[in-house]
């Protein structure tokens, strides 16, 4: 790819929408991962008895839920992250190959 | 250098691996129904390795599986590299001896695939051809760079290799009843036969197979115990609770983790680690384009996440089992046979009988010399791509590649059988912890920055990663861990089992400083050349298409 081209990719307004919605979009949802996760682990380690709390009158405490919890919200953030890359994020990129194909 | 950096690897791992006993294998009659599922398995991979030879061509076929593997594929690929030995046994084994205390590891390590998925999949995928170190020096110095994260590869690899050796031994050893030493030897051996006829192919496909038994094997074993309790699982904790001596202590984490800056430092070695494993990076390159590697994580997610979920049942099912009165048979003096370790997989012999004990046990076996055969691939791949045919022989042709990189495999399988035999009595939760504290330290600082920092050099990058390196490496020499149980020294130097944290924050502002206090022409060139990586790494164009890399 020399110079030019690379400008010219700069430039397409398609290459600057696709780069600012998905770099923010990975941002926050990277941000969400991962306070969650330092809130799991920094709760195990500054006080571990908040998770031993029970959810009933039985044995079950709230830390099994949670755990399951972040197992799951982490599919699915990775699911909501390639919803949106695989089918908006891929349209632009089309949309700049064509206006660039020429010279690719 | 080459020298100093292959002299330090040398050194460190012969110091870690020298760790202190993780459990005690004793021999056991034959089991038949065992055997026999073995060898239908070993029989059926090697009709694969047959196949994947036949096929296995160029350099990108022998590394990448010539790039034509679907996200569905990979993915399960991908969790069948993840779902190890280390995952199996040694998660369902910690949940059996400390109940919730193990399902933190399992969190930790499935919060790194967001991470990967949002930073780096799409754009390792774009950028890269054979090896994670393709991307490192995309624009920074071949030599360096390749030298360095070569090194860094190698030694992830070698601390996972060794971890899984040791682990596959003791569990051939009490399944088949046969030698520790040949029970290494057998799987060495296989390893190579696998790695070196049917390259990324046949590893992929005996991964996927391997994936599909385990989630299949363990699936069965949660049923089998959910249904024992009318599929409470409040029943299930109710009944695990009574049975364990600790009571309800196991339903709440406070176990291992009993300090802020370890709770941390772990949580960050689990989490970055898995952004800089070799071998797990490597999957990315056998897809065709960026939108199958994003699928490829989910798919990837969906399964080490409902893996996991299923292994909190077994762990609290094999409590509940294992310390009945009929699970006394699995007790050898007061002690479970095998070690803890074993916890899965006498629970497989509870819920079903001898047949499917044989059938979990190989598929245990496959597990292991699946992982061992992608690992040696990423190793192999750093000798021959990275160092090889980039650093000492440029004018390489593919053929000389392959070759060199098939050499390498065999050597890599002598090493870890030699390893493993040499370190029987290590702890291999430790090893892999270290291997995960090494790549985080090593390996994601300059992946992340060369990915994300226009002003990243190679002087920055080397410095840096090297500086990163070395601290991981000697704060877990003069940790508690070495330096008090293995050295028998009376207080650590430095106070805490996991480095990461320190040793992570280290390589950032080393390779930050070394950086920006950079000031030549070549510096001035690397960062010139950001904007046509950044354009590249985002849009895929002209990265390495499926078929012709």
């Amino acid at each position: 790819m020399n110079d030019e081209l690379v400008e010219k990719i700069k430039a397409n307004p398609n290459y600057q929408t696709l780069i600012k919605k998905r770099t923010g979009f990975a941002i926050k949802l990277g941000i969400f991962v991962l306070v969650m996760f330092y809130a799991y682990i920094l709760t195990i380690a500054f006080d571990p008895t908040v998770l031993g709390a029970k959810t009933g009158d039985g044995v079950m405490t709230i830390a099994f839920p949670i755990a399951a919890a972040i197992i799951i919200i982490s599919f699915f953030t990775t699911l909501i992250y390639v919803r949106r890359a695989n089918g908006e994020f891929e349209d632009l990129i089309e949309k700049v190959r064509k206006d660039v194909k020429d010279e690719l | 250098m080459f020298r100093i950096l292959a002299l330090i690897s040398i050194f460190s791992i012969a110091l870690f691996a020298a760790g202190d006993a993780s459990f005690e294998a004793t021999k056991r009659e034959l089991n038949i129904p065992a055997i026999i599922m073995f060898f239908i398995f070993v029989g059926g991979t090697l009709v694969i390795t047959y196949w994947a030879a036949k096929r296995t061509k160029s350099a990108s076929d022998f590394y990448t599986a010539g790039g034509g593997i679907s996200g569905f594929q990979n993915g399960m690929a991908i969790a069948g590299d993840y779902m190890s030995a280390a995952s199996f046994l040694g998660i369902s084994g910690l949940v059996y001896l400390s109940g919730y205390d193990g399902l933190i590891y399992a969190v930790g390590f499935l919060v790194g695939w967001p991470v990967i998925l949002f930073l780096m999949a799409e754009k390792l995928r774009n950028l890269g051809k054979f090896t994670f170190t393709d991307i490192a020096a995309y624009r920074l110095g071949q030599k360096e760079i390749r030298t360095l994260a070569a090194f860094g590869s190698l030694a992830v690899v070698t601390l996972y290799l060794i971890a899984q050796m040791v682990g596959s031994g003791k569990l051939i050893q009490v399944l088949f009843g046969l030698e520790y030493e040949y029970a290494v030897i057998l799987v060495g051996v296989m390893m190579i036969i696998y790695v070196t006829f049917g390259g990324m192919l046949a590893t992929t496909w005996v991964q996927i197979i391997k994936a599909i038994l385990l989630l299949s094997g363990v699936s069965f074993m949660g049923f089998m115990v959910l249904q024992h309790f009318g599929f409470s699982f409040e029943a299930l904790a109710t009944k695990a609770v009574d049975s364990h001596a600790k009571g309800q202590a196991i339903m709440e984490p406070g176990g291992f983790i009993s300090d802020p800056i370890s709770a941390i430092s772990l949580g960050m070695a689990l989490m970055l680690g898995t952004a800089g494993l070799p071998h797990v990076l490597m999957r990315f390159f056998t897809v065709g384009n960026a939108k199958e590697a994003r699928k490829s994580v989910v798919y990837a997610t969906g399964f080490i996440g409902y893996f996991y979920l299923v292994i909190a049942v077994i762990g609290l099912g094999a409590i509940v089992f294992l310390n009945s009165p009929e699970g006394q048979q699995y007790f050898v003096d007061g002690k479970l046979f095998g070690g803890n370790n074993m916890a899965a997989i006498h629970l497989s012999h509870v819920v079903g009988g001898n047949v499917f004990l044989g059938f979990i046990s190989a598929v245990a076996f496959a597990t292991i010399l699946a992982v061992v055969s992608g690992l040696t691939l990423a190793g192999a791949s750093a000798i021959s791509h990275d160092l090889y045919a980039s650093v000492i022989n440029p004018n390489a042709s593919e053929e000389q590649e392959i070759r060199v990189s098939k050499i390498s495999v065999i050597i890599i399988g002598i090493v870890g059988v030699i390893l493993g035999i040499a370190f029987e009595q290590q702890n291999i939760a430790f090893m892999v912890g270290l291997a995960f504290a090494i790549a985080a330290s090593a390996n994601f600082p300059i992946l992340f920055l060369s990915i994300y920092w226009s002003k990243l050099t190679t002087r920055g990058a080397f410095l840096g990663g090297l500086l990163g390196l070395l601290t991981a490496v000697v704060l877990v020499i003069v940790g508690p861990i070495v330096w008090v149980q293995i050295l028998g020294n009376a207080e650590p130097l430095f106070p805490y089992k996991h480095p990461a944290l320190f040793s992570v924050i280290i390589a950032f502002v080393g390779i930050w400083f070394f950086s920006i206090t950079d000031k030549s022409q070549r510096a001035k060139d690397e960062a010139k050349a950001f904007e046509a990586q950044k354009v590249r790494a985002e849009t895929g164009f002209g990265a390495a298409g499926a078929v012709d890399h």
